[in-house]
């Protein structure tokens, strides 16, 4: 445990990548077998259910501080993270422990299934005896969550440099439900797997946003335009009928999306296609939030699968009959990925695999007047790609670019503020904005309907922030109600009716663009406003 | 309702029968002062009462002053309240103002901490009916390790980056801070080389105290020579040009906000050290205790929370607005500018401190 809080330690004091990976590959290299795979575990989101519930814990550290409750819960407000108050707070002989990370862990799953005053006991007993970072560690494991910027990528790289295994091997090897508690580390790293190979994808290519006038790309014909979907990308892998789909962010998605173990025996084995993942409710292409609803679930239900399926929207084609195709020109990949998509479809029309419709235009003149249709078409603008170029490696400049769409924006009124996390706990950085509407009464008042908390520079947040300290109106644990004063212009990128939000109205990634000081409350947009700008071709969805 | 002995007014804090200010923060005729910190000891008064030991501070920052000094403990009457300077043990020259009129004694803390650092005479409880404390630090998650333990953690971590070939930048306000640091680095493990604004805040001090020897880094300053070495500078000069040619090099930040991990993150530091110049919580609250005092006014810090508690203790305690800014230029102003509002809207919507 001394050794994984001191790893912990340094992850956390640091923002620079090789030294994390240096810290860890270092920690892969020297702690114990057990506690390697706890981990392992533990920086995969793969730790044991939470044994005491926050309000226990709450109450047991106040206690043991000898603090009011309501003390406590002010000072976790400030230092925003309830583990590091916990650490802070109660009373301590600062000792360290020899007690392996494994064995902690043992004991937490035993504790789960305990009764309060054992759990109690336990708390209370390894509370006095760690260490201030021991018990932050030791607190952390508990409540769950270790936001320290290590991603399953990073640490999978630091084991691929303490192991010499291949990175991806290693993230193959790593998917899956594997139970740390009874697994090894050689079974689950070291040991060779001919299957591992089976997995593995290419390298994603990457396009840059286009920022000088589109013509300067030349030659209109030389290009190939298609939408640019709103959705996951992804590389859906065909071998040996196994399915292996992996999302951008390399990261093995496949238990997510079981749709597409559709594609074996339709689809040929070795085969790769890299693509969007939609979400496909009705029979039609849904919006980012519909896909919200599968994002980030392990499992997905029946019903679910029902209500929301996927779907994969192809544009282009790595591998074929096990050969990489990368470089061959664009326009030959396309033209084998539509012969293939041509034969499939015509004996098994319900797969859940579309082609991105490519275009072709006369001139850049075209094009803009297409782009001008993407929010209808539920794309986020164009993807404009070179018809003789290969598919290349991570973000490369020239053949690939993304030509979105111009943000919505509208004027709305700060009206409530939080204190951020991390770097910025303390500070009051996470805001909700509100619009105009007219109530039944005829009354105009303020209507939440968004929150954001990105897109002022740190100097405006701190402005924000005092002003917010003085103007104050009511305080609801870590949120506060502030005097409507302020305009901001808000921009998003999409917009669609939501039963889920207050104001019926859902925007995705909604940012400040900037402050308008110029602007008085009364200047605000209405929700009217925002309403007229959900494109007609869902203003009739639910 | 009867006046108060000390009030809060829109220049400082006053005391109307001797008609003098306690840190005003508003030009005023007479003002007493308890440290040379800026927003205590601020530009425009016409008469400065102050310790002797803080003369020369506030000489140096202010110019050309008219200013008294008085030694610990001295007595002096001014229209029949009695004052008295004694030591708050926040910086060196740093006092609490005592005041007595009519049997009533009030004492005012300006900034103040309890253990013994070695620069600024130690903190001296004085017994009083009203106590006007400070609560920077006025949360339960502040509990600081004593400074014998953070200065060995501070000379490892040189010894450390020495040792990789780095040079070591440490953080500390000019006034205060650096000289504690200072103070305790250890001149075996290297050169101790300061920026301009601690440099010559330090010399107006060695006349009183003895501290370890320091070079001010200038143009003709090489790289070679800072490798290995430590240097002191105000927390203005991160981020700065001034910084980027000690290239290779590790910084760290000396302040009471390093307790927090997100306040460690915010500043891009790589290392903090807790080491504050005011109370943490058991330190506050032992202070307040051992005046004895019934009523207590949280001047600045966590002023909202910290009075509530002391409610429940069974304190009369208030919080008022003032300018006082806590450990502001050290880490972040976020708290200070916090307590000020925390008043100012506690006023404003009438309920008072909590709700």
């Amino acid at each position: 445990m001394k050794r994984f809080s001191q790893l912990i330690k340094i992850l956390d004091s640091t923002n620079k990548t090789t030294l994390k990976v240096n810290a860890l590959a270092n920690y892969f290299s020297e702690a114990p077998e057990k506690d390697k795979v706890w981990t392992i575990a533990i920086l995969s989101h793969r730790r044991p259910p939470r044994p005491v519930n926050t309000t226990l814990l709450r109450e047991w550290a106040s206690e043991l501080a000898n603090i009011p409750l309501w003390l406590f819960e002010e000072s976790y407000h400030i230092v925003g993270d309830l583990a590091e108050t916990i650490a802070l707070v109660v009373p301590s002989d600062e000792k360290s422990t020899e007690k392996l990370l494994s064995t902690f862990l043992e004991e937490m799953i035993w504790l789960k299934k305990q009764e309060d005053q054992i759990k109690k006991n336990y708390l209370f007993e390894n509370w006095k005896n760690l260490d201030y970072y021991g018990r932050f560690v030791f607190t952390k494991l508990i409540t769950g969550g270790f936001r320290i910027g290590v991603s399953q990528k990073l640490m999978t790289r630091a084991l691929a440099k303490s192991t010499g295994i291949d990175e991806d091997i290693l993230a193959y090897k790593l998917m899956g439900n594997w139970d740390p508690n009874t697994i090894s580390f050689k079974e689950l790293v070291l040991e060779e797997n001919k299957n591992d190979y089976l997995s593995k994808p290419y390298p994603f290519y990457l396009a840059y946003a286009i920022e000088d006038e589109v013509s300067t790309l030349g030659n209109v014909r030389q290009w190939s335009a298609e939408h640019k979907w709103d959705g996951i990308r992804a590389q859906v892998i065909l071998r040996n009928n196994e399915i292996f789909v992996w999302s951008r962010g390399e990261e093995l998605v496949t238990d997510k999306y079981p749709e597409f173990q559709e594609f074996i025996g339709v689809l040929p084995n070795g085969m790769v296609l890299d693509g969007e993942i939609l979400p496909y409710p009705n029979e039609q292409i849904g919006t980012f939030n519909d896909l919200q609803t599968r994002i980030g679930r392990k499992t997905v239900s029946k019903a679910l699968l029902k209500k929301t399926p996927v779907i994969l929207k192809a544009y282009d084609l790595l591998e074929w009959q096990g050969d990489d195709i990368r470089k061959k020109t664009f326009a030959e990949r396309r033209k084998l990925l539509h012969e293939v998509f041509e034969e499939v479809k015509t004996t098994n029309s319900k797969i859940p695999l579309q082609l991105s419709e490519q275009m072709a235009f006369n001139s850049w003149q075209e094009v803009a007047l297409e782009r001008e249709k993407s929010r209808e078409k539920h794309s986020e603008g164009l993807m404009l790609k070179r018809l003789d170029s290969p598919y290349l490696v991570g973000r490369k400049k020239g053949d690939w670019w993304k030509w979105k769409v111009d943000p919505l924006t509208i004027d709305a009124v700060l009206t409530y503020a939080m204190r951020g996390h991390g770097r910025r706990s303390n500070l009051f950085t996470d805001y909700t904005f509100a619009l105009w509407n007219t109530n039944e009464e005829g009354k105009k008042e303020l209507v939440t309907f968004a929150k954001a908390y990105s897109g002022l520079t740190d100097a405006e947040f701190k402005q924000v922030d005092a002003w917010i300290k003085k103007n104050t109106l009511e305080r609801y644990g870590p949120v506060r109600s502030v005097t409507p004063q302020h305009v901001f212009e808000i921009a998003f990128e999409g917009i669609a009716f939501s039963k889920r939000h207050k104001s019926g109205i859902a925007t995705r990634f909604p940012r400040i663009l900037r402050w308008r000081k110029d602007k008085k409350i009364e200047e605000a947009n209405s929700l009217e406003d925002l309403k007229s700008l959900i494109p007609s071709t869902i203003s009739t969805a639910k | 309702m009867k006046r108060q002995l000390l009030e809060f007014t829109p220049k400082g804090i006053y005391c109307e029968p001797a008609d003098v200010y306690l840190d005003p923060w508003k030009p005023v005729d007479k003002a007493l002062i308890t440290h040379g910190h800026a927003d205590h000891s601020r530009w425009g008064h016409k008469k400065y009462i102050t310790h002797h030991t803080n003369i020369p501070i506030i000489k140096h920052r202010l110019g050309d002053i008219l200013a008294s000094g008085k030694k610990w403990g001295e007595t002096f009457t001014i229209n029949n309240v009695k004052f008295s300077f004694h030591p708050a043990g926040h910086i060196l020259g740093s006092s609490q103002i005592r005041v007595e009129h009519k049997g009533q004694v009030w004492v005012f803390t300006g900034d103040y901490k309890l253990e013994d650092d070695g620069v600024a005479t130690p903190y001296e409880n004085v017994k009083c009916h009203s106590f006007i404390t400070e609560c920077t630090f006025g949360l339960p998650a502040f509990l600081w390790r004593p400074q014998k333990e953070v200065i060995s953690d501070i000379n490892s971590w040189w010894a450390e980056n020495k040792a990789n070939g780095l040079t070591s930048i440490l953080f500390g306000y000019s006034l205060g801070k650096a000289q504690r640091l200072l103070k305790h680095l250890d001149p075996d493990i290297g050169k101790i080389y300061t920026h301009g604004a601690v440099e010559n805040m330090t010399a107006v001090l060695r006349n009183m105290i003895d501290f370890p020897k320091t070079e001010l880094i200038t143009r003709d300053t090489k790289k070679v020579d800072l490798a290995g070495n430590i240097v002191l500078a105000p927390p203005s000069a991160q981020g700065s040009t001034w910084i980027r040619k000690m290239v290779p090099y590790v910084n760290a930040t000396a302040s009471g906000w390093m307790a927090f991990r997100g306040a460690r993150r915010r500043r891009a530091i790589d290392k903090g050290f807790v080491l504050s110049d005011h109370c943490d919580w058991p330190g506050l609250l032992k202070a307040i205790k051992e005046t004895g005092a019934e009523k207590v006014i949280c001047t600045h810090g966590y002023t909202a929370i910290f009075s509530r508690y002391l409610r429940d203790l069974g304190y009369d305690a208030s919080t008022e607005s003032t300018q006082f800014e806590g450990e502001t230029g050290e880490i972040s102003s976020d708290t200070d500018i916090e307590n000020k509002s925390e008043n100012t809207s506690v006023k404003a919507n009438g309920k008072g401190e909590q709700t």
